[in-house]
């Protein structure tokens, strides 16, 4: 059985990747050692080689803004776009606005959302549904959670309606495709803030603002979904539609989307997640609603209060995660003829008579109307006094902690990062390159380093690596062990993914103050706030992956007599590798994002540059820092991606 | 609330809502766009004053920005006037965009700031000779943490708001290493965490901030501001540094407003340029919210019921 998972030994030819990959190691090693004898060029990237890019992107900026004139574009689509928003801000908060008639009592949205999450899965679904909005009602919430919904509401059509557009036009045109892919790469692995800077640009502050940094955000996963779901149609199903005569826009929108319906529905379920996610980050620039409203509590260090504010966005992401989950996998009901309409539209009918009895109710008695802040409850004092006597609990060991990480690991890792001379790691990334893709591996990690060294933020950029590396590696050391544990059992095993969509969507800023309350404004503080978020992914795909195991082959393990250790090192564990390493991938991404967010601690590296940056509104500084994150991020990316894919193929897993 | 004050209000309020009618040219109807930031004195001044407005017959809008980023929308007319421009936080944003025009001083508050190095009370008895910056330098080891090695640590203030705290070291020839936090909430916190174990902690703070009410502390006395301590280095202690000095201890607290609100709601500029609050009026509306737990809007609902005699003036 072992033999399943060890690599077949093969004749190493002269110029295998391996051993090019070995010469460039050789390279590294010998650039660092001889550190002393280089000229100061090979050290650090000489001035000739810093290009002025944030220049260049600052002046394209401005030329398209000012002499193209796109401003005005952009301008009037964000006066669209808020035209809508003061649609659904008056319905759900009472805006002044068009058409003056909200807001609609909260019990009337909580019917509502009950009979949605009723009507999609049934009872469990909806009172999870239902909930939510009592919840947020009770809390005295009301009105915050309405104005990040009267965003969310907007922003989600749009974000579907073009990653749907965008995802065919991908799907029809193989240059569109080509165009399309190395942007959405780094769209997807540039940091938040790099992006807001151009937003603020172009539309200025404000819900809109939010609205729209919003929709980019959530777009790039639709786009994805929509030509993996169109390209999987399999061409049986065309051409029976081809058969019925059907033009190429029958054929689009009654054969290949409902037949692809799956895969786009999960882009929409992506979309949803991805809007909440920047629920607490668009409020930089102006979006209203919860997550405004919890950096203002964390400012004046009420922790309690915001911590429920993060379970009501834990609460809605859940929800809305579970809802569109399961308008995924309904299929249509079919009745049969002559069903009365009363039947057929049975559901509809309990939804009017629900939402009539909740407005007549509001209409008599003001509370089912709006609940006001001084009538809610709050359990603020309760959570202050859990997170007061954890730290306090914590605190010996966490000051002993903070002393041995920073004297004995942090210093000596980040000055050992910074010695490093830039083309010793350099060559260092090609030779992995070359080891694990070959040449053109090697050529793309060399670009991805080299355009960092030539952005002139090198030693900035050291400084992310080193706090990135030593988190993945904790959130690693944590998250696998975590992940087998919890694999063992079904049971076990859905708690703990309950866990980790819980960590992953409750908003990151929270545990940012009893992290600094713990370890101080320090580099312990920065990378123990990453490691939280890192441990996510890790875990979550160890389970998967652990759970992914076909079980003929576990069955093959049982019958040959192994022990329950070896089973899981000698079968399980290797045939899992491939999608714990998309973890790894995931948990370098997750770890980059957040080491940005924690310049909100206070780190030195390139967030604390982006966060300048976000503050000077300096467009081109702000994407230039951006891009060697997403480098970074794109060069990890690159290389697990191409080793998981042979090792998946050496496995015959695919 | 007597009855005869109620009867005054009620009559200070007739006039106030006949005011936008008398007045040469009336507001537009389009909304005044207020900007709120992150600290809780400001969103219950935006309110206090929108509510004021919104007195005035005019409507109201706010919207939540950045602290330093807002001047950009102040000069472009996104936003409509800006409340709070503290000299030492924001004074080279609001220069920079004054130079590049769109928006405009409109007059400053009695309210007086000071930013500075600032510690909580226990300190004092930690470090005797305090606030003199001399004696805090004599006790720098006790500062001292494992990432500054011996030197003591003091916990500066993000970056981008540019306050030359190592400059001043270098030029005081202090034996202090700065760390600077990436946000306000990173500065609360670890004073909060030192406060709970009587660790002597010395950071960046200012005034008027909610602090104050939580937590009683001093600033640290540095050799006085003067003018030319920023750029020229031959004044001051050292001949041979800038940065030899404390910042101003009495810094201006401006409002700004957008050029072209004057012309588009005349009245409500008016009101705007006699706008002036006190240090310890924005003490009491930072405390309304920060320790009253109120709703910034109920907060200035509040304050503008207690304080009629101040803001009635401004109005009319």
């Amino acid at each position: 059985m072992s033999e399943l998972a060890r690599d077949v030994p093969a004749p190493v030819p002269a110029l295998s990747p391996a051993r090019v990959g070995q010469a460039l190691f050789l390279l590294a090693i010998l650039l660092a050692a001889f550190k002393f004898a280089l000229p100061d060029g090979l050290i650090r990237p000489p001035e000739w080689l810093v290009w002025p890019f944030a220049d260049w992107i600052n002046w394209t900026f401005n030329f398209i803004k000012d002499d193209l004139g796109l401003i005005y574009v952009t301008r009037a689509i964000a006066g669209g776009v808020e035209w809508l928003l003061d649609i659904t801000a008056n319905l759900l908060y009472g805006k002044n606005r068009w058409p003056r008639i909200g807001p609609l009592p909260w019990t009337v949205i909580a019917v509502t959302a009950f009979m949605i999450g009723y009507g999609l899965k049934g009872w469990k679904l909806g009172l999870l549904s239902g909930g939510t909005f009592v919840w947020i009602a009770f809390m005295g919430q009301w009105k915050w959670a309405m104005e990040t919904l009267s965003v969310i509401v907007i922003a989600v059509p749009i974000a579907v309606a073009l990653g749907l557009l965008l995802g065919i036009a991908a799907w029809r045109r193989a240059w569109v495709e080509a165009i399309l892919n190395p942007i959405l790469n780094i769209a997807q692995s540039l940091p938040h803030f790099a992006y807001m800077i151009p937003v603020v640009v172009f539309i200025g502050l404000g819900p809109k603002a939010g609205a729209i940094v919003t929709i980019i955000f959530a777009t790039p996963p639709m786009i994805r979904m929509t030509v993996l779901g169109l390209k999987k149609v399999p061409p049986e199903v065309v051409e029976s539609g081809m058969m019925c005569g059907s033009t190429q826009w029958q054929l689009l929108r009654h054969v290949r989307i409902p037949t692809a319906r799956t895969e786009i529905l999960i882009g929409v379920n992506q979309v949803i997640m991805q809007c909440l996610a920047m629920v607490v980050l668009a409020s930089f620039i102006g979006m209203p609603g919860l997550g405004q409203k919890l950096l203002q509590l964390l400012q004046a260090l009420k922790i309690g209060r915001s911590i429920e504010i993060g379970i009501t966005i834990v609460l809605l992401a859940v929800m809305l995660d579970r809802c569109s989950k399961a308008w995924a996998e309904m299929q249509p009901v079919h009745f049969e003829r002559g069903t009365p309409w009363w039947k057929r539209n049975r559901l509809f009918l309990a939804w009017c008579g629900l939402t009539a009895g909740a407005f007549a109710l509001a209409a008599v008695w003001p509370a089912a109307h709006v609940i006001k802040r001084s009538q809610a409850f709050t359990l603020s004092k309760e959570f202050d006094a859990v997170v007061d006597w954890v730290i306090l609990m914590l605190d010996p060991i966490s000051q002993a902690l903070r002393s041995f990480l920073i004297v004995w690991v942090l210093i000596p890792l980040q000055d050992a990062y910074l010695w490093l001379p830039y083309t010793a790691v350099l060559a260092l990334a090609a030779g992995i390159g070359w080891k694990i893709g070959g040449a053109r591996s090697a050529l793309i990690c060399l670009a991805f380093a080299g355009l960092i060294a030539m952005s002139g933020w090198w030693d900035r950029g050291m400084i992310t690596a080193y706090m990135v590396t030593f988190a993945v590696l904790v959130a690693a050391l944590i998250g696998l062990p975590l992940g087998i544990w919890a694999a063992g059992r079904e049971e076990r095993a859905r708690i703990v993914l309950l866990i980790c969509d819980s960590a992953q969507t409750f908003p990151s800023f929270i545990y940012l103050i009893p992290v600094i309350m713990l370890f101080g404004v320090n580099d312990v503080a920065a990378i123990g706030a990453v490691i939280v978020f890192g441990m996510v992914p890790m875990t979550r795909y160890t389970i998967e992956g652990l759970r992914g195991v076909p079980p003929a082959l576990i069955e093959a393990a049982d019958m040959s007599g192994a022990t329950k250790r070896q089973k899981l090192w000698t079968v399980k564990l290797p045939l899992a590798l491939p999608t714990i390493m998309v973890g790894v991938n995931q948990t370098v991404m997750f770890s980059l994002f957040m080491v940005i967010i924690a310049a909100f601690i206070g780190t030195r590296d390139l967030g604390q540059e982006m966060q300048r940056a976000l503050s000077a509104t300096d467009v081109g500084k702000g994407l230039v820092l951006g891009l060697c994150v997403a480098f970074m991020g794109l060069l990890v990316d690159h290389l697990i991606i191409r080793w998981s894919a042979d090792r998946k193929k050496a496995l015959g897993l695919e | 609330m007597s009855k005869m004050t109620k009867l005054l209000s009620a009559s200070a309020l007739a006039v106030l809502l006949a005011a936008p009618g008398t007045a040469l040219a009336a507001d537009s109807s389009d909304p005044i766009i207020i900007p709120t930031h992150n600290w809780s004195s400001q969103i219950v001044m935006s309110h206090v004053v929108g509510q004021m407005f919104e007195g005035m017959g005019n409507n109201v809008e706010y919207v939540s920005t950045d602290s330093q980023a807002v001047y950009e929308s102040v000069r472009l007319g996104d936003v409509t006037l800006e409340l709070e421009v503290w000299e030492g936080a924001f004074g080279v944003a609001f220069e920079e965009a004054l130079s590049k025009g769109g928006l405009h001083d409109a007059g400053d508050h009695d309210a007086v700031t000071r930013e500075d190095w600032w510690y909580p009370d226990y300190v004092a008895e930690l470090c005797p000779g305090l606030p003199d910056w001399e004696a805090l330098n004599k006790c720098a080891d006790m500062f001292a943490t494992p990432e500054t090695g011996g030197k003591g640590r003091f916990l500066g203030g993000p970056v981008d708001w540019l306050k030359h705290d190592a400059e001043r070291v270098e030029a005081l020839g202090m034996n202090f290493q700065v760390v600077n936090a990436g946000s306000a909430s990173a500065l609360w916190a670890e004073l909060e965490a030192a406060k709970k174990r009587n660790a002597p902690i010395v950071l960046f703070n200012w005034t008027p901030n909610f602090v104050e009410a939580i937590h009683p502390g001093a600033f640290v006395e540095f050799p006085e501001y003067f003018p030319g301590c920023k750029d020229d280095a031959s004044q001051g202690p050292n001949p041979n540094a800038t940065y030899d000095c404390g910042n101003p201890a009495n810094g201006y607290l401006k409002k700004a407003a957008w050029d072209g609100m004057k012309d588009k709601w005349p009245a409500a500029y008016e009101a705007l340029t006699k706008i002036s609050f006190t240090n310890a009026q924005i003490a009491e509306m930072a405390k309304l919210v920060d320790v009253d737990e109120m709703e910034p809007e109920d907060a200035a609902t509040a304050w503008l019921e207690a304080n009629e005699d101040t803001w009635k003036a401004w109005v009319n």
